[in-house]
């Protein structure tokens, strides 16, 4: 009973925290709502017993996504504060559609309706109990070299939808450079406080991304999860004035974008020529390369989230440079 | 129910009161500065108390470390970032609340 209320309570609370994110005038206060929303996400996701979702939720859903929101809209404002002067820092979506939008309207509410029926459908002829693959999973768990079935289903029995979601991450990271680029400025001072803070969390950022890579073999945890928490550490750096040597900005920056794709591939290849199929381990070898993916993954993983923040947060430093010589 | 059982329901109502307080003060309070205030009871004293409360239920020292480790993580980030956000609103020149 007291659980059945709490997850009611949950859910509504999801709901109404979505609706006044996507609802709000107020671009900042939606963000913290979204990140609010992520926070409850992550619990729901606890309660559906599914605690690497959760973590994940938690760390990017919530985390990262959030602060890369907040740097893009303190990028905003320094945008807009150059063209409108005097105005608010940012601008305010109208509440009034553009004229002429009725038949547009019209179409994006049929439209809208038919993918409602259709999910509504889908959801009715669903089996009323299924077990999906997890008997499948379990059945093969032993030959898959790891004991977490959600590690073996990500790293062995679906590999390869692991490899194209590290292809989605660097293609974010190109798609963001290739908007913005990435400025090499030095940040302005920053609070004590905050450099001696990111000084002694950053040890207890890796140690901890450090065990949940470990620890993804056997339990909750993995190479996302142990991303996003030394993504976060490397965001801490940044935002307390840290940045990397220019050196270090060329080529070895570019290979830990692309090592996480890179090993996938390249041990695709390895396994296509020696088991005739594509990353296809052979049982005795599967847990060390499965180690070896999410190492390298994990690296590409905090590398790309670190990097998408500096490249969001960067580019307007150098816009209001610009703006001050006005 | 054991004895241990009864110290942690106690721990938990107590830590509830401050969450409770803590949050109240956050919705009512006049101004950023005694927000911050109130919200830190919470974060400290609140948190604080269902960890000790939590932790008289851990099966291992292990696991009461590691709930510890947690409270104290909080208590650091949450003074600094207290620390910042009342520093960026004094330099914002928020004007501290008097009566």
């Amino acid at each position: 009973m007291l659980q059945w209320a709490f997850d009611t309570m949950l859910g509504f609370g999801l709901l109404w925290l979505a609706w006044r994110a996507l609802n709000s005038s107020d671009l900042f206060k939606a963000i913290v709502l979204f990140i609010a929303f992520g926070l409850l996400m992550a619990l729901a996701w606890v309660r559906l017993n599914a605690p690497d979702v959760a973590l994940a939720e938690a760390a990017i859903g919530a985390g990262l996504t959030g602060a890369l929101l907040l740097a893009a809209l303190a990028r905003l404002g320094a945008m807009t504060d150059q063209n409108v002067s005097g105005a608010s820092a940012y601008p305010v979506p109208s509440a009034q559609p553009p004229a002429g939008s009725h038949f547009s309207r019209g179409l994006l509410i049929l439209l809208l309706s038919a993918s409602v029926a259709g999910m509504a459908y889908a959801i009715w002829s669903l089996p009323s109990y299924a077990t999906g693959l997890s008997m499948d999973v379990a059945a093969h768990l032993d030959d898959s070299g790891v004991g977490n079935p959600v590690t073996a289903v990500l790293l062995n029995f679906r590999g390869y939808d692991t490899m194209l979601e590290m292809m989605v991450l660097l293609l974010a990271v190109l798609g963001v450079w290739s908007l913005g680029g990435l400025q090499q400025q030095p940040e302005k001072p920053v609070a004590a406080v905050l450099e001696t803070l990111s000084r002694f969390l950053t040890p207890v950022f890796i140690l901890a991304a450090a065990y949940l890579l470990w620890v993804g073999a056997d339990a909750p945890g993995g190479a996302f999860q142990a991303g996003s928490v030394l993504g976060a550490a490397g965001v801490l750096l940044l935002l307390s004035g840290w940045r990397p040597r220019v050196r270090l900005m060329q080529w070895p920056l570019r290979l830990a974008l692309t090592a996480g794709a890179g090993a996938f591939i390249l041990l695709g290849l390895l396994t296509l020529l020696l088991e005739k199929q594509f990353l296809t381990y052979p049982v005795a070898q599967a847990g060390r390369m499965i180690l070896l993916l999410e190492s390298l993954a994990t690296v590409s993983i905090a590398v790309t989230l670190a990097i998408l923040f500096l490249s969001v947060s960067s580019g307007h430093k150098e816009k209001s440079g610009k703006g001050e010589k006005k | 129910m054991t004895a241990a059982d009864y110290v942690t329901a106690c721990l938990f109502i107590l830590g509830g009161i401050f969450f409770f307080a803590g949050t109240a003060g956050l919705l009512r309070f006049p101004d950023v500065y005694t927000r911050l205030h109130a919200l830190t009871k919470a974060d400290n004293v609140g948190l604080g108390l269902i960890v000790a409360g939590l932790a008289l239920q851990a099966e291992s020292w292990l696991a009461a470390g590691k709930l510890l480790l947690i409270w104290l993580l909080v208590l650091f980030a949450g003074a600094c970032v207290a620390h910042l956000v009342a520093r960026r609103a004094l330099r914002k020149g928020t004007r501290i609340w008097t009566e």
